[in-house]
């Protein structure tokens, strides 16, 4: 494995399906992540503190129970509570609308993309997710943080925020491809 | 057919032949030291979902044949697993029998889901093949 000085972040990965738990548990441990995965919204809330009886303003709920996470990546088409409806119940929290969070789905719907975008995702990945999109990560974290130091920092797309470090993580980033990953997998 | 047994190369026929594409290769690549068995454990996971999901859509072909929305819903989840594994020609069949149930034509889905079997079938094959 990878020896670097970075912090090590911490993913909440969500998926209904074990297979493509495992299959992003793997990504994002090769990729250095801590990794907690989860089978559904609502284990995904209770793994951040927002258990389903609470209002989100009074999400503080007691600190064993409470792990730092530093992002969420959520299937969307999952039964019960979709990746899209755990999106809107992170960034509706008070407490926990800071994290960025993931959209990923096997279906290349637009409106469905430019939904989850609109809802507060970062980025949107097509599945099966790639090793390579595990790079595309760590920038939202390191947006998120920098924020929380500094709650003026304007909110654009990342390419044009100049900080070093966001230059060193981004640059195999290309612009048109932030927002909408497509499959370049040809099927013989 | 031949299956190759050195590792890195193993597959280099079945994907040749388009029964797996690049998806695999990625698999592969995940393996390491700290996860010596990755590519075996995913595999026995579609495997196991895989069947799972088969028998659904057959039965629920049987009991419930004018559901598309619930054929639909168990074809999904199939081409979701084959695609995460890189099942490239089970995918297609699975995308033609979503097309099916999406123009509501019975008999379209149920040749569509005899050749997703077939295609399945096949693919357990030559993945016992490879883990021998």
């Amino acid at each position: 494995m990878a020896v670097v000085a970075e912090a090590q972040f911490h993913v909440l990965a969500v998926d209904d399906s074990l297979m493509d738990r495992k299959l992003i548990e793997r990504l994002l441990k090769t990729s250095s992540f801590q990794v907690t995965a989860v089978d559904s919204g609502s284990r995904a809330l209770e793994v951040l503190g927002l258990s389903e009886g609470l209002t989100s303003s009074s999400a503080v709920s007691p600190a064993h129970n409470e792990i730092e996470v530093n992002l969420v990546i959520t299937d969307y088409c999952m039964p019960g509570m979709t990746g899209y409806d755990l999106l809107k119940k992170i960034k509706g929290s008070s407490s926990l609308k800071d994290i960025p969070v993931v959209i990923m789905s096997s279906e290349n719907v637009p409106s469905r993309i430019n939904r989850c975008l609109e809802g507060g995702a970062e980025e949107f990945f097509l599945k099966p997710v790639q090793l390579s999109d595990m790079k595309r990560l760590r920038p939202h974290i390191l947006k998120g943080k920098s924020k929380e130091q500094q709650p003026q920092e304007e909110e654009t797309s990342s390419t044009s925020i100049s900080s070093n470090k966001r230059k060193a993580m981004d640059e195999e980033l290309s612009p048109e491809r932030r927002r909408l990953k497509l499959s370049n997998y040809s099927l013989i | 057919m031949f299956i190759y047994t050195r590792p890195a190369y193993q597959f280099c026929q079945v994907v040749l032949q388009g029964y797996l594409d690049e998806q695999f290769y990625q698999l592969e690549e995940l393996q390491d030291e700290s996860s010596p068995n990755f590519v075996e454990e995913v595999v026995t996971l579609f495997f196991r979902d895989s069947s799972r999901l088969v028998a659904n859509i057959d039965q629920a072909l049987q009991k419930y044949p004018q559901d598309f929305r619930r054929l639909d819903n168990f074809m999904h989840q199939l081409k979701g697993s084959a695609s995460s594994i890189g099942a490239a020609k089970m995918k297609n069949e699975c995308t033609s029998f979503r097309e099916f149930c999406n123009k509501e034509n019975r008999e379209g889905c149920l040749r569509s889901f005899q050749k997703v079997k077939k295609e399945h079938a096949v693919l357990k094959q030559k993945l016992e093949n490879y883990f021998q």
